[in-house]
């Protein structure tokens, strides 16, 4: 067992952070915000020519051979500076679809410009009535020629309002809730029948809101009927980015709120002193440590070849490192006091982004429950 | 990175798991999974065929009979008596006074005690509490006056583990009453059959009698029974509690107990169903299992972390969330036991009785469940309490 990096995995961190640590200030996230798109084209630039965009691709299908560990590494620098792009949408999620669902020649056309920044996608999956159930789709597949043609109304869908192409899921045969007939389908975002309607999300970032009206697919990822082993894979490889970048967000979080306590005074005394709070923000770190192991147990069991265990393992750690993001993220609002309640100070949009990434794909209620109801990690003895 | 064990790593696990299925007797294992302690006769035995394997000490050096492996073989050493369960290498022997004297002691000192510790031919208790010293450990009050080249020990311990079965004990006793507080102390090796030494059991709250008040009155013991230097016994102390890495943490041990919980819940009828379809209960369960993993990943950390720092003698900042982690979860499952049990968990049965539950007035599995979960509060307070823990990662980790 090994923790290190390796120096090639070494060098991408540094380069990582070095172009975060320059450009992605509180400062620059707030201009990035508030620009056009809602998020910076310079740093998606930036992001392109660092290889972060055509890292977990295949070498020959354009990529830079990258595995989870390197991911894991890029998603905890992602949140280490709450990032606006939409690099999860893009690379964690799209790029994910394209490695386990996409012919050859699929990749072969859509990788390099997914690696070079031109093409952006996003995952058209939640849909009003299915909350986290992955499952749960009434949007239709219909055969139409030699394609299909989508119908519904999909929600929530991370940077739907700048993507290039939407991984739709949608069900080609089957009830609502039944895990079997489910299609995943890539349609381009400038296909007739695809109204999109993009909006700000709490944590800063964007989403849309997209009907699919016999909206023309063009590609079918994986096969028509069985697309829901895909979605699983992806989502559980999803979970560990996400947990990768929770902790990166509160080791800040909880650093900034350390900070805070050295230098403010109450009652003549420095915060910090106060064993109340000593102990809470021990706590803290009881709970990121915990996460942090958690996150590399993820990036381990996201590779995991059998679905049932990886799901189980996928759960426990959305379960534990949900419940320590939203401690932390409360915590250190509460340790500042009223300054952390701005939107001037960093805190509260750690917090904010905090929240959000919990419920990414299930919050830790929805996990602990499904893992409970799935028998739990350990066999009886 | 590599998160998972090596093959060879893998391979010794086997090693491992062959070793004890063959030696462990199962009277043995069978009343370790009833909850009770394991008598002085089986530590004994027990501790007598890891020796005779050169597995008595994973800790120590080579060169004092410990079997060289790595931070992971020790890991998975420990793991797999915890869960199995076996016994493990007695902790005052091996882990606590064993290590002082390989560090601090003479060579002389060291020819004398470390093969009858491995062998258990002494058993070791430690004398550091007193009744005013508790987390606050420096506080201690024993005197030792250097009188015609003997020590001469006046004063009381407390909390003692495990003195009624002892040959030996290690004190802390204050032998500069006017140096400061951590100053002055010095670390003194004493043999229980010397006179004035006297053991009062104190009863623990489940009924159990684990651990004992000793007492030292003119106790004379040789001068070369000191260890280290005079008045730099804090030295050999800090050291002891410094070795106390992830011994806390009790991984195997908890996820015995869960597997164990599941059964139980399965067997259990509530509401017309098996306890483990009660959604709120399996919740729980759920619970303690997602936060072991983590700590088990937490250890695997330490652990890669402790190749690093070997001779660093940088303490880990992950160390105090083992304790604090590794403790919370193991009261957790004592506690989940315990409302298995039901109204049954009500018997008072001392878990160390012998021959209990003759008169079939509970299930089997259900007596002395409570007898655990009272005894197991102690684990939040002993080696440094955790709010100790959290004042100390404040200050060492933290800043504050």
């Amino acid at each position: 067992m090994d923790f290190d990096l390796n120096e090639s995995q070494s060098l991408l961190q540094d380069s990582v952070r070095k172009s975060l640590t320059a450009k992605y200030g509180f400062e620059h996230r707030k201009a990035y915000m508030a620009s056009e798109t809602g998020w910076s084209r310079e740093m998606w630039a930036q992001y392109a020519e660092l290889g972060l965009l055509g890292l977990p691709f295949a070498e020959e299908d354009g990529g830079f051979g990258g595995g989870p560990e390197e991911t894991m590494l890029v998603a905890e620098q992602m949140g280490r500076h709450i990032t606006l792009e939409p690099w999860f949408s893009t690379v964690v999620l799209g790029g994910g679809f394209l490695r386990h669902g996409a012919s050859v020649a699929l990749r072969q056309e859509l990788v390099p410009a997914v690696a070079s920044g031109e093409a952006l996608m996003a995952l058209a999956q939640t849909e009003r009535q299915s909350r986290y159930d992955l499952f749960d789709v009434q949007t239709t597949a219909k055969k139409d020629g030699d394609g299909y043609v989508i119908t519904g109304r999909k929600g929530m869908v991370l940077h739907g309002d700048t993507a290039d192409w939407f991984v739709v899921s949608a069900r080609v045969s089957g009830g609502q809730r039944d895990k079997g007939g489910i299609g995943l389908f890539l349609v381009a975002a400038k296909t007739a029948g695809v109204d999109v309607r993009g909006f700000r999300t709490v944590d800063g970032a964007r989403a849309a809101e997209v009907d699919f009206t016999n909206a023309r697919t063009y590609a079918v990822l994986g096969e028509p009927e069985g697309g829901l082993p895909i979605l699983d894979r992806v989502v559980d490889e999803a979970i560990a980015a996400l947990a990768a970048e929770a902790v990166g967000a509160m080791d800040v979080v909880h650093n900034m709120t350390l900070d805070y306590m050295k230098t403010r005074q109450q009652f003549g005394k420095i915060i910090g002193t106060f064993q109340a709070l000593q102990h809470r923000a021990a706590d803290m770190l009881v709970a990121l440590e915990q996460s942090r192991s958690m996150s590399f147990f993820a990036t381990m069991a996201a590779q995991g070849s059998e679905p049932d265990e990886r799901r189980r393992n996928m759960h426990a750690v959305k379960a534990q490192i949900g419940r320590s993001q939203r401690f932390v993220g409360q915590q250190s609002i509460q340790l500042h006091g009223g300054i952390a309640m701005t939107m001037e100070y960093g805190a509260g949009h750690y917090f904010k982004r905090l929240t959000v990434n919990e419920a990414t794909f299930g919050d830790a209620d929805h996990h602990l429950r499904a893992l409970a109801d799935a028998g739990g990690l350990l066999q009886a003895a | 990175m590599e998160l998972r064990f090596t093959e060879s790593e893998l391979a010794f696990r086997e090693e491992v798991r062959a070793f004890i299925a063959a030696e462990l007797p199962d009277a043995t294992r069978q009343h370790l999974i009833s909850g009770k302690s394991p008598t002085k006769e089986m530590v004994a035995d027990w501790q007598k065929k890891l020796n005779k394997r050169g597995w008595a000490a994973p800790e120590w050096p080579v060169a004092h009979g410990g079997p060289g492996w790595s931070p992971a073989q020790k890991y998975i050493f420990r793991e797999e008596l915890q869960m199995w369960p076996a016994p493990s290498p007695l902790g005052f022997n091996i882990n606590m006074c064993g290590p002082v004297i390989i560090e601090f002691g003479t060579p002389e000192q060291k020819a004398r005690f470390l093969p009858r510790m491995l062998n258990l031919d002494d058993w070791w208790c430690q004398g550091f509490s007193e009744p005013g010293a508790g987390s606050d450990l420096a506080s201690v009050m024993t005197k030792a006056v250097l009188e015609n080249g003997q020590w001469v020990i006046n004063g009381q311990k407390t909390w003692t583990t495990l003195a009624q079965h002892a040959d030996w004990i290690f004190v802390l006793a204050r032998t500069d009453p006017a140096a400061k507080k951590q100053e002055g102390i010095s670390f003194l090796l004493v043999d229980m059959k010397t006179p004035g030494v006297t053991v009062r059991p104190i009863i623990t709250i489940e009924g159990g009698h684990e651990v004992n008040e000793v007492f030292f009155d003119d106790v004379k013991i040789p001068a070369d029974q000191l260890v280290g230097q005079v008045n730099k016994g804090w030295d050999c102390a800090k050291f002891l509690l410094g070795n106390e890495r992830f011994g806390q943490a009790r991984v195997g041990a908890s996820r015995e107990r869960i597997r164990r919980l599941k059964t139980i819940a399965k067997e259990t009828m509530d509401g017309g169903r098996p306890l483990i379809e009660d959604p709120e209960f399996r919740r729980q369960v759920t619970e303690m299992e997602i936060e072991l993993k983590a700590l088990e990943m937490t250890v695997m950390r330490v652990i890669a972390n402790e190749t690093k720092r070997a001779g660093t003698g940088k303490p880990d900042p992950t160390t105090s969330v083992l304790k604090i982690k590794g403790t919370e979860i193991q009261q957790g499952v004592s506690e989940l036991l315990m409302k298995a049990a039901g109204p049954y968990a009500w018997v008072d049965g001392d878990p160390d009785a012998e021959g209990t539950n003759e008169w079939d007035v509970a299930p089997d599995w259900a007596f002395g469940l409570a007898g655990i979960y009272f005894n197991w509060r102690k684990q939040s307070i002993y080696g440094g309490s955790n709010e100790i823990q959290r004042n100390i990662m404040a200050k060492a980790f933290l800043g504050l």
